[in-house]
């Protein structure tokens, strides 16, 4: 099958920036990734945005303003995966060979608050059961049930994210916190405090995809794959009313991991460096469960070990995370992608992850929808 | 009532459900189609009025669209019948509650609607 590779990779940093539109951030993500792969007008056949908030036509507000219309032009909606749904449909229409280069970026202006879903039924917002961060309580705390994690556990993936994050010139938080800081921020939901949620923000990111014969030097794109849940989990981020007493039902991200894994001809142990879900400090530990960097159950030890840290065996979020960066839903799956393209070019200073080949990029959110993504250099 | 079919008021309230008549599972709400194996048509049934605690939390802030009181309890409680429910609790403060303990289905005011009735909705209460 037709290899593909990142030819060019763009950002506009995350945070809030008012005065600055949605179309403003997507046009400075995709203008620098291309010019990175050195290609302009007419050079790409196709382009997918992901975006859940941008509206009608976000993907093609963006290209309008760049004078770079006519191709395809689709706006790909996957929730906190969206970004990750437009690398999958790109890199399979490339391999397929219906193009040979594609534009794909995501740009986001999230609401500012508890953000509002039109996923949830107006009785479900009535009834108060569409609290988010509620979801995201219940989940951390039977983790923290199975896992034997504490909330000292949880304040350290705070301590530990926000560290990576103070050297990344591209996140919403780049100072440092400790683990008193994040105790003493005031409980949102049981065992949930303020500083252990992500903020959702905004921010774009853009990458161009190629044939590979076409960009030979740029970062393999081994696997980009995408997944829906199976039945059955309460808790899972389908967010449904009622599941079964089963405790097996595979999580969406591992249905998606274990295609990913298989689709790159790779496992966990050869990865080096990996961005993940971490909306909370919990889903950052459940997500290492889910992915197999450790044993259902071994994420706290794992934690303990300092091997997700800098200059551990596999940092985890070295760019600080969305705990750090925020979450600006449709560009945060690219956004990972964008750091980890970054790392295995050894461009990244003082987070750089020395001797980066592998990667492995991560987003699940509401549908629910899981997207992988593994890279390699 | 904050949505019908949902469930039913009065002295023996219950969770409305249904249960797949190929492979047994139980659902709620009510579904169209069994959300296990995909059979159409799965028969009525009301839920176990009892159960036991297995996740809750406490919700601090007002989410969007809500116009109740806070804090406010949510959780998770099992059923006989192999179904977990997520559902409002009564209690609010997370330190009252314990994984296991026994539950029992309540209806519950949430607030007053325009012309001045309550509107209600399911929720747990410790037994």
């Amino acid at each position: 099958m037709t290899d593909v590779t990142v030819a060019g990779a763009g950002l506009h940093p995350f945070g809030r920036f008012d005065g600055v539109s949605t179309t403003d951030m997507g046009v400075v993500a995709v203008r620098a990734a291309l010019q990175e792969a050195g290609i302009g007008k007419g050079d790409f056949q196709a382009a997918f945005c992901g975006t859940a908030y941008g509206g009608v036509a976000t993907g093609h507000k963006v290209l309008s303003r760049l004078g770079m219309t006519g191709m395809p032009i689709l706006d790909v909606e996957a929730g906190c995966a969206s970004g990750g749904a437009a690398l999958m449909l790109a890199g399979a229409a490339i391999r397929a060979g219906q193009y040979d280069t594609v534009l794909v970026f995501g740009t986001e202006k999230m609401p500012k608050g508890i953000i509002r879903s039109s996923f949830f039924e107006p009785w479900q917002e009535e009834a108060g059961l569409a609290s988010t961060p509620a979801f995201f309580g219940l989940r951390a705390q039977r983790l923290c049930m199975t896992s034997g994690i504490t909330k000292e556990h949880l304040a350290r993936v705070v301590v530990k994210n926000r560290r990576h994050g103070a050297a990344n010139p591209d996140a919403m938080y780049q100072k440092e916190t400790t683990v008193e800081a994040v105790l003493g921020s005031r409980v949102v939901c049981e065992p949930l405090h303020l500083f252990m949620l992500c903020s959702p923000n905004e921010g774009a990111a853009a990458l161009v995809l190629r044939r590979a014969d076409l960009a030979p030097s740029g970062v393999k794109l081994a696997a980009a794959v995408l997944r829906s849940h199976i039945p059955g989990s309460v808790l899972s981020e389908s967010t449904p009313l009622a599941g079964s007493t089963d405790d097996d039902v595979p999580a969406p991200t591992t249905l998606a991991a274990t295609d990913a894994y298989e689709e790159a001809g790779l496992g966990p142990a050869d990865l080096h460096v990996m961005e993940c879900q971490d909306t909370d400090a919990a889903r950052e530990l459940g997500s290492c469960e889910e992915l197999g960097l450790c044993e259902p159950g071994g994420s706290a030890a794992l934690l303990d070990s300092g091997a997700t840290t800098l200059g551990g065996r596999l940092p985890v979020n070295p760019s600080g995370g969305l705990l750090s960066k925020g979450e600006p839903l449709g560009a945060s799956a690219l956004g990972q992608v964008v750091e980890l393209v970054r790392q295995l070019r050894g461009e990244c200073g003082p987070r750089q992850v020395e001797g980066a080949r592998v990667a492995l990029s991560h987003t699940v959110g509401r549908g629910a929808n899981a997207g992988v993504v593994i890279l390699t250099h | 009532m904050v949505r019908e079919g949902l469930f039913i008021d009065g002295d023996l309230p219950a969770l409305l459900g249904t249960r797949c008549g190929a492979c047994g599972s139980v659902h709620f709400p009510r579904a169209d189609a069994c959300t296990y194996c995909a059979t159409a048509d799965p028969e009525p049934v009301e839920l176990s009025r009892q159960g036991t605690l297995w996740a809750w939390t406490a919700v601090t802030a007002p989410p969007p669209g809500y116009q109740g009181e806070i804090p406010y309890g949510i959780g998770v409680v099992e059923l006989p019948e192999g179904v977990r429910v997520i559902g409002r609790l009564t209690e609010s403060d997370p330190g009252a509650l314990a994984e296991g303990q026994p539950m029992e289905l309540r209806i519950v005011p949430l607030h007053r609607d325009e012309d001045g009735n309550d509107v209600v909705t399911y929720a747990f209460a410790p037994a």
